[in-house]
């Protein structure tokens, strides 16, 4: 029989299996019980942990929100004016500054985060799928495209930002020098095309990680599935179209979701590049976020928009398993 | 063929991921932290031991080390009491800071920038410098009054001591002077401009300006203020960043950049003292900033190379607020009023304020004391800390010491750093841009 119900790299992990049973196990707790409470005493410090490390915070963060938290009351921050729904009002009030400030940072981290997941994923898949073939060097090949991902952030960044320098930097002695593409050196830390730089920096940090994800669960698709598609004359596209991709699909359900997650909430790559004042068309909306408390002050405002940036997310991630997992059914 | 999917898996596997989904929200929190404050007041609880953040003054944090730990050595040695050193870098320094007050955690004793002191002053936890501490480290009188004006709000004790004093100066190349028949340093932004000018070509400009380093911008943003006849706060401490003075001051700030074209466009994204490095090497023949001698020195450039002049007014005639010309810069040094160890603290800064270790830490770092009887010592009489010490004496004054400074700082920094951005990419900055940008900055500031 095939199915793909092995377990996979990058999908969730199955069930955990009935516990052995050994004569000693089997003392004290009735089996059926034991087998029942067994999952969740397995989850419960997750489960406490996922309480202190975040739902705690979390909700300390909801009650800022609702306070008038400027550098007076950090100190004691519980003493702070309940300020009602102001914060939330000033953050979405869109034709005032604060608010337009916010919209247009929200908009530049959408796009941001389409363009980047989509094009990590994309190299991912290439990659992936190109690995499959066993060739001499591939080892070493594989090494290579993780690089990336085991780097430490700091380091890379910073490297990266030295080689967008305008005037000392390789990407401008590259492209400009060298290859004459433009008739003055393009700035790329400042101005409109920061932008871009940020999107070549995120998708050269998360892909390795789409790579590692598909390369793994790739090699779990049974070759026989291939041989019998080729036995019934099915071309490559074909098999691309009616096995991988199908079958890859939970991974990259998952994985999607976990690309889109990280790259939205980004700080450390466009906070090393930019230091703490990004330009206007690469200010990504955790720096904005940051700015708004850490730099000038005012927490209140700042968990306001962190908690409407929670319910954005939320609602996303909400409706994205809901259709993935109606489209599976229909699949079915 | 087809796949045929599993059923018993999938709703595990659907709440898992779901669960992860969730997990990996939370993160999205991210203003999230701090807590309730501890104990209030100092004590004397823990007499033994001192914490210490101290600021990165040296060419690096090791140098710091360096340079410190023999002092507090002598310090262990005179008082028994354990000093342990951290050297903080100026980038997370203020969160650092935050986070020591809102966990009420922090250092017994503390470095802040002196244009932080009325925003950290606000939140009230700093020990206050009234007489009676002021007295147990010999008064408010051994201090020279525009450092001590530099540390809090007027009208309230200060929140912290001066400890290294610093003024922005011009900096100028004196080969590059004399190779383009320039005689004397300028005086006058229009003759700043005229000299630039003679400067500029060959690949070499007349300025070099951190044009992506919003607080550097702030500085400037300040003295041509003042100049202007301006200020950024009214007397009640509202934001006047849109004035026409103050449009005018910034305007002509980014001008040099984007219409004099006496700095190099390069300069935009400066924000990591690219600046300093371009002057020591020769790329351009001049530098506002302050106390740049060990900078200068570690890429290369020696005193005798480069001279020192006040940083030029609008008219050679300037008087009163007019004729400012930096504004007071420095680092003070703040003791976090919970500390547990209150003795040793007063201790220790009177240890960092005598006059033996004033003299001693200013020197090593190229600063001048704010301690006056240490600032008579002939070490601080060098023909560039002299120019620099009678600006600081007679035409500095100190950045607004209002709550909200570290805004200013952060917003018109950043609205200037845009305008050179665009002046850079070629775009043109008229005055009604510049209002522009002021405006929406000032709006920020009210919300």
């Amino acid at each position: 029989m095939t199915t793909l119900d092995t377990p996979r790299a990058g999908s969730p992990a199955p069930p955990p299996p009935e516990p052995p049973r050994t004569r000693r196990a089997r003392l004290r707790v009735p089996a059926r019980v034991r087998r029942a409470g067994l999952p969740y005493l397995l989850l419960l410090p997750a489960l406490l942990l996922e309480l202190l490390i975040h739902l705690v915070p979390m909700g300390v963060g909801i009650v800022m929100s609702f306070k008038e938290l400027t550098q007076q009351y950090i100190r004691t921050w519980g003493d702070a004016p309940w300020s009602g729904l102001d914060n939330f009002r000033v953050a979405v009030d869109f034709d005032a500054p604060v608010g337009e400030a916010l919209l247009r940072s929200f908009g530049v981290t959408c796009a941001f985060t389409v363009l980047a997941v989509g094009l990590a994923w994309l190299l991912g898949v290439t990659a992936a799928v190109l690995m499959q073939e066993n060739f001499r060097g591939r080892g070493l090949l594989r090494a290579l495209f993780l690089t990336p991902y085991a780097l430490p952030v700091y380091a890379a960044v910073i490297t990266w930002s030295f080689m967008l320098q305008r005037d000392n930097g390789l990407v401008n002695h590259v492209v400009h020098e060298q290859l004459g593409l433009t008739d003055s050196p393009p700035f790329w830390l400042i101005g409109d095309n920061s932008f871009f730089a940020l999107v070549v920096v995120a998708v050269w940090r998360t892909w390795p990680f789409a790579f590692l994800i598909l390369m793994a669960a790739l090699q779990n698709i049974p070759r026989e599935l291939y041989e019998a598609a080729q036995v019934d004359g099915a071309g490559i596209w074909q098999q691309v179209r009616r096995i991988t991709l199908p079958s890859l699909r939970p991974v990259n359900q998952v994985l999607v979701l976990v690309l889109f997650l990280w790259t939205f909430n980004d700080f450390n790559v466009p906070y090393l590049l930019f230091g703490k004042a990004a330009p206007e068309s690469a200010d990504l909306i955790s720096i904005h976020i940051y700015q708004s408390s850490f730099v000038t002050w005012d927490f209140g405002a700042g968990s306001a928009m962190s908690v409407l940036l929670l319910l954005f997310l939320l609602l996303v991630t909400a409706v994205y398993l809901l259709v993935t997992s109606r489209g599976r059914k229909h699949d079915g | 063929m087809r796949v045929r999917r599993s059923a018993p898996g999938r709703p595990v596997l659907r709440r898992t991921a779901a669960l992860a989904a969730v997990s990996a929200l939370t993160m999205a929190a991210t203003a999230c932290g701090g807590g309730s404050s501890t104990g209030d007041e100092g004590s004397n609880k823990n007499p033994g031991t001192l914490t210490y953040w101290a600021t990165n003054q040296g060419s690096s944090l090791e140098h710091d080390k360096k340079v410190l730990t023999p002092e507090l050595k002598k310090f262990e040695k005179e008082t028994g009491i354990d000093v342990k050193l951290e050297v903080v870098p100026w980038d997370s320094l203020l969160d650092r800071i935050l986070a020591a007050t809102s966990s009420g955690q922090g250092p017994d004793v503390l470095n802040i920038g002196n244009t932080w002191s009325a925003s950290l002053q606000a939140t009230g936890a700093l020990l206050p410098w009234d007489a009676k501490n002021l007295k147990k480290i010999g008064g408010k009188d051994r201090f020279t009054p525009s450092a001590l004006a530099a540390a809090g709000a007027e009208g309230k004790p200060p929140a912290a001591v001066p400890l290294y004093s610093l003024a922005y100066g011009l900096y100028y190349n004196k080969q590059m002077f004399k190779d383009a028949g320039i005689a004397k340093p300028p005086e006058t932004w229009d003759e700043l401009v005229d000299t630039g000018k003679k400067l500029t070509g060959d690949g070499k400009y007349g300025l070099a300006v951190e044009g992506g380093n919003p607080v550097e911008n702030a500085h400037h943003a300040f003295v041509f203020g003042k100049q202007h006849g301006a200020d950024f706060f009214d007397s009640s401490g509202e934001p006047t960043f849109d004035k026409p003075a103050n449009v005018k001051a910034v305007k002509q700030y980014v001008d040099f950049l984007a219409s004099d074209g006496i700095a190099a466009e390069g300069n935009a994204e400066y924000a990591k003292n690219e600046s300093v490095r371009d002057f020591a090497t020769g790329k351009a023949g001049m530098l506002l900033w302050q106390a740049a001698a060990s900078s200068l020195k570690s890429h290369g450039m020696k005193p005798d190379e480069y001279g020192v002049a006040p940083v030029p007014a609008q008219s050679a005639d300037a008087s009163g607020e007019r004729a400012v010309n930096t504004m007071v810069a420095g680092i003070n040094l703040a003791v976090f009023k919970n500390t547990d160890n209150l003795d040793g603290a007063l201790k220790f800064v009177k240890f960092m304020t005598s006059t033996e270790e004033q003299k001693a830490l200013n020197g090593t770092y190229g600063s001048i004391p704010p301690v006056k009887e240490a600032q008579q010592d002939a070490a601080f009489s060098t023909p560039d800390l002299k120019v620099l010490r009678d600006v600081l004496a007679n035409s500095s004054a100190p950045l607004p010491q209002v709550p909200d400074e570290s805004k200013f700082e952060t917003l018109v920094g950043t609205a200037m750093k845009e305008l050179f951005a665009e002046a850079a990419s070629g775009k043109s900055v008229s005055t009604g841009t510049v209002q522009e940008r002021l405006t929406e900055a000032q709006q920020q500031m009210q919300k």
